[in-house]
């Protein structure tokens, strides 16, 4: 993984020192609320419904274990001892104090983190394949990539004060695992075995209040282009884009008002006329980031059956958490933040500590967080499956339902969010309740479950197979089903299969759907591919043919 | 006498703002759309002459008044319109050599670092910012990650380019 340099870690630390100041002046009262306002988003810090929120960045979803045990060891010291990780790979903790916070930026900064640009309205937290580098599928790994474009993007002096939030991904495999259709700038990979290489470019896409899907706006960008096409796009959103009202001021909505043609053009004449002014992409900058992700030290295994003679829990453990490896005798596994019972992407200190320990001994190290709010220790060897299973069993972090309806994605909703309108926490746990028996969720096969507490669509709702939104009716909670979004693949936005069910009927509601599927589907047939065949009126049907009775 | 930061210098400004009295020969600031409106009035005049930018305006209609410029204003209302960085970025791109100065009231010492990376040399403070703390503020960082003037770009450290 990339490790800072002395200018890196200078530049974390004059940024801690400079928040420190404007935290001591806003307590002073000689900043004002509005101004500290823009200046804390920037550095992560958001004010919430009990407490100001933390959002640590975790660039493209890796950490090393050092860094995990640093974020145990602070959140026992100025939180309540948990985390939860979010969509965007990173990081929240929900209760530190404003007076404390410069000091958590501080001891970020001695393991090369830190909380820059998770918020506020400049480029965020750069996203990718949570299976990068170990994939078999993949062209090229994107996080040399990603890596260059967190430091361009970092207090980027043109880019910080956008009329809005801007988020980048980039995907370098044949999967797109990195929801490219769902960003302002998406980036596919493309190239490579020969070929030179470079980008495919999407732009506009963005979830939230008014879900667009990105569109292709270039279909080869050589890499060296990479900063000055960047700078192209935002230089055009950033004097073009809507101030006037904060939700139309996204790019997705500039692009559809211009036309993806127009916007096309925009860029490229602004491409054409800043090139000469923008930073080049040089070989030796690419070598250098590059070398920090070289493949870890593998040795030479050949490839065994890890299940043979093992338990039945063992086998389909095997078979939903963990994932092919591209290097013989190695395996990729996810950690569940999804246990029933628990809050999805949680994940308390103690567990920290012992994942960390856990990718010392079998994982050289590293550990990823995904956009699904689980883990990854990617370099497992398969001769180790059993022994991390049975320790990962005590740790409750090895339900073995990824991919399943229960490895739901959940926003932290009303119950610590200030912008929510809706609880997602008690009805993940009603969801997890229902659904408890694995065998039932095997059969169901892949389902991607996702929801939001509001319209802000943190928990992607647009973009699951089953979406779920909170909305409030008269001061009650209320749920609004989606049904037909997909992230990847063929991505899609879902489609609203009626009125919204009180919070008591989520979960029954939910059955109802999946007894359509499984009476409709076809031989082996999976739900996305069922509701697109069959299309949402039998779901709808189903769903309000009679009153639901309360869970 | 308004005083303004100037290249870290804490000077006397000389320069007159649209509706402040003005002589023949003051330097003189004018809105963008009385330049338009009245387009001999850069030539008329004995003094130099400087247009002001609203947050909207694009800096490439400028284009052919910049040789006849010395002074473009941008303007930075608050902390949360941030066009004028690009502006200021385009003026530069453009070749303007003449002072790009930072106004409004979100000329304040948290965001001068990223204004004079962008090209603004000169800064007329928000009201109530002490200029001792803006000129500390203009120190802080050491280095940037982007190419961009005063501070040295991590790049070029790494590389020597």
């Amino acid at each position: 993984m990339y490790h800072y340099d002395a200018l890196d870690q200078a530049f974390v630390e004059q940024r801690v020192a400079e928040f420190r100041d404007q935290t001591r002046r806003f307590l002073a009262g000689s900043l004002s609320e509005e101004e500290f306002k823009a200046l804390r988003l920037r550095n992560g810090l958001y004010i919430q419904r009990h407490a100001p929120m933390l959002r640590i960045a975790i660039p493209y979803g890796l950490l090393s274990s050092r860094q995990l045990r640093a974020l145990a060891a602070i959140t026992r010291r100025y939180d309540r001892g948990i985390g939860h990780f979010t969509t965007r790979q990173n990081l929240q903790l929900n209760w530190p104090k404003l007076p404390e916070v410069p000091d958590i930026l501080a001891e970020l900064a001695t393991v090369q983190m830190h909380a820059i640009q998770t918020s506020g309205n400049c480029v965020r937290n750069v996203t990718s394949d949570h299976l990068a580098g170990v994939a078999a599928d993949e062209i090229e790994d994107p996080r040399p990539y990603c890596e260059l474009i967190r430091q361009w993007a970092t207090l980027h002096p043109e880019f910080t004060y956008l009329p809005r939030k801007f988020k980048i991904a980039v995907s370098g495999s044949g999967e797109d695992r990195a929801l490219i259709q769902a960003h302002d700038i998406g980036l596919r990979i493309r190239g490579g075995a020969g070929a030179p290489l470079g980008f495919e470019v999407w732009v506009g896409g963005g979830l939230g209040r008014q879900p667009i899907l990105a569109q292709r706006v270039r279909e080869f960008l050589p890499a060296e282009e990479l900063f000055a096409y960047l700078e192209a796009v935002l230089r055009v959103y950033n004097r073009l884009g809507r101030r006037d009202n904060i939700h139309k001021a996204r790019i997705k909505i500039l692009v559809k008002s211009l036309g993806i043609e127009r916007m096309r053009e925009l860029i490229e004449q602004e491409w054409r006329s800043g090139r000469e002014r923008s930073p080049r992409l040089t070989p030796e900058q690419l070598a250098r980031v590059r070398a920090h992700f070289e493949p870890p030290p593998y040795e030479t295994r050949p490839d065994i059956d890890p299940t043979c003679g093992r338990e039945a829990p063992f086998l389909a453990w095997y078979r939903y958490n963990t994932r092919a490896h591209r290097v013989s005798g190695y395996r990729a596994v996810f950690v569940s933040l999804k246990a029933h019972g628990r809050n999805p992407g949680d994940i308390t200190a103690g567990q920290m500590e012992a994942v960390a320990d856990l990718a010392e001994e079998l994982s050289f190290g590293e550990v990823r967080s995904t956009h699904d709010q689980n883990l990854v220790l990617a370099d497992v060897p398969q001769t180790e499956l059993y022994r991390l299973w049975l320790r990962l069993r005590e740790l409750e972090l090895a339900t073995a339902n990824i991919g399943t309806l229960t490895d739901m994605i959940a926003c932290p909703g009303l119950d610590f969010c200030a912008l929510a309108n809706a609880g997602t926490l008690s009805v993940a746990r009603a969801i997890q309740a229902r659904f408890d028996d694995l065998d039932y969720l095997y059969d169901l096969g892949p389902i991607e479950l996702k929801m939001s507490g509001c319209m802000n669509a943190c928990g992607h709702h647009h973009i699951g197979h089953i979406g779920i939104l909170g909305v409030d009716k008269h001061g009650e909670e209320w749920y609004q089903i989606t049904l037909g979004g997909a992230g990847s693949g063929r991505a899609a936005l879902g489609e609203v299969i009626g009125p919204s069910v009180p919070q008591a009927q989520v979960a029954a509601t939910l059955e109802r759907i999946l007894e359509v599927y499984r009476d409709e589907r076809a031989e082996g047939e999976y739900f996305i591919d069922t509701v697109r065949r069959i299309g949402i009126e039998p779901f709808k049907e189903r769903v309000y043919a009679t009153d639901l009775a309360a869970a | 006498m308004r005083r303004i930061l100037r290249q870290r210098e804490w000077v006397i400004d000389h320069w007159r703002y649209p509706g402040e009295p003005a002589s023949q020969t003051d330097a003189l600031i004018v809105p963008l759309a009385e330049l338009r409106a009245q387009p001999e009035q850069r030539m008329r005049r004995d003094g130099k002459l400087g247009v002001r930018l609203a947050p909207a305006d694009d800096p490439e209609q400028l284009r052919a008044d910049l040789p006849h410029l010395s002074l473009v204003a941008v303007e930075f209302p608050n902390f949360s319109d941030g066009r004028a960085f690009t502006q200021a970025t385009v003026l530069r791109r453009l070749g303007f050599a003449g002072e790009v100065r930072a106004v409004g009231a979100g000329v304040k010492r948290d965001l001068l670092p990223l204004m004079a990376r962008c090209g603004c040399d000169a800064f007329d403070l928000a009201e109530g910012e002490d200029p001792h703390s803006a000129l500390q503020a203009l120190g802080r960082y050491s280095v940037a990650y982007q190419k961009a003037e005063p501070l040295p770009a991590v790049e070029r450290v790494r590389f020597g380019a």
